[in-house]
């Protein structure tokens, strides 16, 4: 493995006071499925936002398959192949369901049929063949989140930002995106995504990283990662390391941290 | 195509309506009809596929009227050939404004604004300046002819609205099927879902202001064509913004038909209640106010969206009775 | 051109006119910071004001500072009523719609007046119009100087109002935390209305004073509206303090304007200042970043 495809250097952000992103680092293989975790307020959506170019560093760079991208608008990291998708869903509500994919096929298909068909069969992938024809304003919860997933794969991405794709689910509808999300890796496409649902991270991501605070400060397997006592910490608060590790015997596989 | 064999059966309609008609106010108020639903048309590019709604369209009505009287008064060219300059002159500065309010990520009320403040300041120039011939404004002479774009009667005319209603038809339709009309769409959406999946809302907006411009520019050389007459009232003022909005949103914005169906109704109305109350001035205007008014507190998506939603919501209502789906 | 003898009576022309602009821009601000509308009927508004001025004078021989209650209580009732029933209902909470409601009620109003009054320009002549007062090397026309006092005056009152007072407070609270409001027990929907009623209550005090100075006719409430905007744009939106400064500089800059470049073409300072502040500094001086 050469270089990483995603590679942030010394990455800060800061609002007014609010220091969000504070020098952060990392590495993003090729082929991999990662993690990025940490409790609420950390600056994850921050950081997917200064990867994709939503917004622009204050310090640091980001390289994206060998090339400086820093600060690149967001429709040109697109284009690069690096697209993200949004913890608080954005559809085109007041289109259906196809015609939001083919929205994001376009970016490689000029053709309009083509581009629909494409929509069709991504959606398929997803689960969601049976809706194509609703409008997105219509679509549950887990309905939307597919359609996010869906209009950002049909972008035929090298790296998939997920920003929260399983958040607001019910365990059977998570039972049922996880799949989808390591078939998506597993066609070779990168993936990174941001959760809190650590069901999902623990099952799929092959390395996680820990943002607290606007740091980085783990980094990881699952299993290293979420038996770290400052993860631990910075999730649940002081003390609480050592309470847990004295329960780890007893109790059953973690539910979910946050 | 549906789309296409729509606008062609509508294009025949139409002329055998012309050439069946020989009332003189019948066919006036067909090609009135036509002329509103091409300022509507070209509103409804920028507003209802762009989302940007613009509220001073005159200026690109008021600059292709003046380049087309210009280039006849000042410099005797042929109005065909001015036609196609006056197209030019609006899209170009369709492109200027585009260009500076969308590189400052100008939208909603702000857009609105900065249009008007440049159809005034448009307004104010024509007002000032010599070439325009000041407040007096510019009278193309009398000079009969098909080939001089003057016809004897109403029917040449309407024809000749007609041509430029079916143009903004079939690029309307394009933008239904077409790669640049689906990311116009979603810009108008959710501007950032649209930039992350690789839309560049800068360009995009622009193509729609530019196309926008174009087709106002077309309507303005057209206005000086029938009346003869222009001067910075008539160009920039906000009447022809108004009425330009107010159709297309009645109508239904975002839709093919819409614009022509809201220029349809709102001429009816203005005929009838001229025919129920005389010509009073400012009377019309009053009934665009409330009817649009009206039409955003009860009807929102327009006459056209509107049918839309009692279609869809005839066909949801049907299929839930039928059979539970979610 | 440049001497004082011209200079100084043009500037003072200037705050004078720019007095009465800052009051009609703290209502469009009022409006804006608490609803978070564009007010697009406020030109019009001011121009139905300025008719019930005329009609007090010419019809009833009110003069129009002794009108002064009159105007602002019924420009303050019809604003309550306008937010209330019209503005209100027809929004559905979209934006888009706030925008397009504003423009019909300007449309309307515009062309109701244009009906009932036809588009002849109106003034009137009071007992101060021919009046003046020296002031340094310039002569001031009274009506003008009592616009200057009245409407600083009237801005005093507004600031008064919402700094001071229980209904200050509670539009405050609404203008920051809508629900934080609402849960406080604060009626937002009363609130929004007697908002949007202060807000053309400015626009009745304005007209008491600009009308013995200036005309009516139905066209002036579009000239006023781009003046207005460009006031509150220049000195952010939702800012008491830029609406005030704003006015009094876009009042100069009117002036001067008008003296090199002649009344018509004048205006366009304004509109250049409007388009350049849009594009460069949209949050004004004074405003939050937008």
């Amino acid at each position: 493995m050469a270089e990483a495809l995603l590679a942030l250097s010394g990455v800060s952000k800061a609002f007014g006071g609010l220091k969000a992103v504070q020098d952060v680092s990392l590495a993003v293989p090729e082929g991999s499925l990662t993690g990025l975790i940490g409790p609420n307020g950390a600056g994850k959506t921050t950081l997917f936002a200064l990867m994709s170019g939503f917004l622009r560093p204050d310090a640091g760079t980001v390289r994206f398959g060998g090339r400086d991208v820093t600060g690149l608008a967001p429709h040109l990291a697109a284009r690069a192949g690096m697209t993200r998708t949004f913890q608080i869903v954005q559809p085109f509500a007041a289109q259906t369901v196809r015609e939001n994919v083919a929205v994001g096929a376009h970016l490689h298909e000029r053709r309009r049929t083509a581009a629909l068909a494409a929509a069709e069969s991504v959606c398929a992938r997803v689960g969601l063949a049976a809706q194509l024809d609703k409008p997105a304003a219509d679509l549950t919860v887990a309905g939307r989140k597919r359609l996010e997933l869906a209009r950002a794969l049909a972008t035929r991405p090298r790296l998939l930002l997920l920003d929260e794709v399983l958040a607001g689910l019910n365990p059977q509808e998570i039972a049922e995106m996880l799949p989808v999300v390591r078939g998506i890796a597993a066609d070779g496409v990168t993936v990174l995504m941001i959760e809190h649902v650590m069901q999902a991270v623990m099952n799929l991501a092959a390395h996680v990283w820990v943002l607290a605070q606007g740091r980085l400060i783990a980094e990881g397997t699952p299993a290293e990662v979420t038996s770290d006592a400052r993860v631990v910490e910075a999730y649940l608060g002081h003390g609480t390391a050592a309470r847990l590790l004295a329960r780890a015997g007893a109790a059953p596989a973690g539910q979910g941290a946050a | 195509m549906r789309d296409a064999v729509g606008i062609a059966a509508f294009a025949a309609a139409i002329v055998a309506l012309t050439a069946w008609l020989e009332s003189g106010v019948w066919l006036t108020f067909l090609m009135m009809t036509l002329y509103g639903a091409l300022l509507a048309q070209s509103w409804n590019l920028l507003g209802g596929f762009g989302g940007q709604f613009s509220f001073g369209h005159a200026l690109f009505f008021g600059t292709g009227a003046y380049v087309q009287a210009i280039a006849q008064v000042g410099h005797g060219a042929n109005p065909w050939l001015a036609l196609p300059l006056a197209v030019l002159a609006a899209a170009a500065v369709g492109a200027f404004v585009g260009a500076l309010s969308f590189r400052y990520g100008l939208k909603g009320s702000y857009f609105a604004l900065v249009t008007l403040a440049f159809a005034e300041v448009f307004r104010i120039l024509a007002l000032s300046v010599g070439f325009t011939g000041g407040g007096v404004g510019l009278m193309v002479p009398l000079r009969e002819g098909a080939a001089n774009m003057q016809f004897g009667s109403r029917k040449g005319y309407v024809l000749l609205v007609l041509g430029f209603v079916v143009a903004a038809l079939a690029v309307t339709a394009w933008l239904r099927r077409s790669r640049f009309g689906a990311r116009l769409q979603a810009v108008r959406d959710n501007e950032d879902a649209a930039r992350a999946v690789g839309v560049d809302p800068f360009a995009t907006k622009l193509g729609a202001i530019v196309l926008s411009g174009g087709f106002m520019g077309a309507a303005g050389a057209f206005y000086v064509q029938v009346f003869q007459y222009v001067d910075p009232a008539i160009a920039f003022g906000p009447h022809t913004s108004v009425e330009a909005l107010v159709a297309a949103i009645v109508g239904g914005m975002g839709t093919l038909w819409g614009p022509l169906l809201g220029a349809f109704a709102l001429h009816a109305l203005a005929d009838l209640t001229r025919n129920l109350f005389g010509q009073l001035p400012g009377l019309n205007m009053v009934i665009y106010g409330t009817v649009l008014v009206l039409i955003v507190m009860f009807v929102p998506r327009g006459l056209a969206g509107g049918g839309a939603s009692v279609r869809d919501a005839w066909r949801s209502a049907r299929r839930s009775a039928g059979h539970r789906d979610g | 051109m440049l001497s004082f003898d011209v200079l100084f009576p043009s500037v003072l022309n200037g705050l004078t006119t720019g007095a009465v602009y800052a009051l009609v821009a703290l209502g469009l601000t009022l409006i804006y910071g608490v609803l978070h509308i564009v007010n697009f009927a406020h030109g019009a508004s001011l121009m139905v004001a300025l008719y019930a001025v005329y009609l007090l004078k010419t019809r009833a021989g009110i003069d129009p500072y002794a009108a002064l209650p009159l105007v602002v209580a019924g420009m303050f009732a019809f604003g309550y009523a306008l937010q209330r029933v019209v503005i209100n209902r027809a929004s559905h909470g979209k934006d888009e719609n706030i925008l397009l409601v504003t423009l019909g009620v300007a449309i309307v109003l515009e062309n109701l007046a244009l009906m009932m009054f036809k588009s002849d320009t109106r003034t009137i002549d009071t007992a101060v119009t021919l009046a003046t007062v020296p002031i340094g090397p310039a002569m001031l026309a009274l009506p003008k100087a009592i616009a200057f006092a009245g409407a600083l005056a009237c801005c005093a009152v507004l600031l008064w109002i919402v700094g001071r007072t229980d209904l200050g407070r509670a539009i405050r609270a609404v203008a920051k935390e809508k629900q934080g409001a609402r849960l406080m027990g604060i009626d937002v929907e009363h609130v929004y209305a007697m908002s949007f009623g202060i807000g053309l209550a400015c626009l009745g005090a304005a007209a008491c004073f600009l009308l013995p100075a200036y005309y009516v006719n139905p066209q002036v409430g579009g000239g006023f509206v781009l003046v207005a905007f460009t006031i509150v744009v220049l000195g952010g939106m939702g800012s008491f303090a830029g609406a005030l400064l704003g006015g009094l500089l876009i009042g100069v800059v009117e002036s001067i304007g008008g003296l090199f470049l002649g009344e018509s073409l004048g205006q366009i300072g304004i509109f250049a200042i409007f388009i350049a502040v849009l594009l460069l500094r949209p949050q004004g001086l004074f405003g939050s970043r937008v």
